[in-house]
């Protein structure tokens, strides 16, 4: 059976945090990259934010989000997605799901899809959709985890994917 | 998860040239979900991407589409329609970045009626851009072996991909 769903590489952050992730050289031998992440800041707040650079680029981005209500929608750029604060509860991290089609291109922008979710069983919590657009026909050969303040705690995990076609 | 073991290909196709519709079929029963995967542009800005299962194009469809574009929250929903929509809003540009992931559940059962969840995406600034989730039914309890794809109005646009994995729980 083909091997079309690989681990490309993986970080678990320790003792004293980090205020970002980086997966650098990565291969171009598959379609899509799929980059899947647990987190938390070691901010003070509900919802704090991070973002995800290809290539260290921000990249635009059009987002869908609830906190609490209403829904919210944004048209921005250097993308916030949601991970869970101090003030949120006690050993809650938040998830998030990035997928980037034809990553490897040379010819075409890339385009990603997140989903990002932060729920600790509190009065505040969140959720945000996320399109975001790699305005570059370079191959994106490495991605960037940026946390905007602080640093990401111990335990966060960052899995990166690649899928293939065929 | 083993590597490889669960997440197959089953049939890729990127149109040589523009196209009505897309379509799988003789779709195996092995696996326990199957997930679409599209980057696609439709070359009318009033295009929607809709699917159909089984040749089936009897009012046996809802849907329910929320989106955001950066100025406006929405809401569309249809029910028994004749197609349910993988892409609803953010399909209609020429440009190649519309990506769109489509997971069907359990779709090889002969018992219960077939739904999946949809995420479509695109981010450029011009013409209809945005984020949307869409979850769709069709009412019918036969095992999914085919579907179309199609676009609203106007062709797919050439260079677009359409990939169809296979899930298998063991």
């Amino acid at each position: 059976m083909p091997n079309t769903y690989t681990l490309i590489a993986s970080n678990t952050v320790g003792s004293g945090g980090a205020a970002s992730v980086t997966f650098s050289s990565i291969p171009a031998t598959y379609t899509d990259l799929l980059l899947n992440i647990s987190a938390r800041s070691d901010q003070s707040g509900v919802n704090r934010s991070f973002k995800v650079q290809p290539n260290a680029t921000d990249i635009t981005a059009k987002r869908l989000g609830a906190e609490q209500s209403p829904m919210i929608t944004y048209s921005d750029s250097g993308i916030s997605l949601y991970l869970p604060g101090t003030g949120a509860t006690a050993s809650t991290f938040g998830n998030t799901y990035t997928y980037i089609s034809n990553y490897a291109s040379s010819t075409t922008y890339k385009s990603l899809s997140a989903d990002s979710v932060n729920e600790n069983n509190g009065t505040d919590s969140g959720l945000m959709l996320l399109a975001g657009l790699y305005s570059s026909n370079t191959a994106i050969t490495s991605l960037v985890c940026t946390i905007n303040a602080g640093n990401f705690v111990q335990y966060s995990t960052f899995y990166l994917y690649g899928i293939k076609n065929s | 998860m083993a590597a490889g073991s669960t997440y197959t290909p089953i049939a890729t196709q990127t149109l040589g040239s523009a196209a009505a519709s897309v379509t799988f079929s003789s779709i195996s029963g092995a696996y326990t979900d199957l997930v679409l995967v599209t980057n696609m542009a439709i070359a009318t800005v009033n295009g929607s991407i809709y699917i159909r299962f089984n040749g089936d194009s009897g009012n046996n469809y809802s849907y329910t589409n929320l989106y955001g574009d950066g100025s406006t929250v929405g809401s569309v929903r249809g029910t028994n329609a004749n197609k349910t929509y993988i892409s609803w809003y953010v399909s209609r540009n020429t440009a190649l970045e519309a990506v769109s992931i489509t997971n069907i559940m359990n779709y090889s059962n002969a018992t219960t009626y077939k739904s999946f969840l949809s995420r479509g995406n695109r981010a450029s600034a011009s013409n209809s851009p945005g984020t949307e989730a869409i979850v769709g039914m069709w009412r019918n309890t036969a095992a999914i072996t085919s579907f179309v794809i199609t676009a609203d109005s106007g062709n797919i646009s050439t260079g677009s991909t359409f990939t169809l994995y296979g899930i298998a729980a063991a």
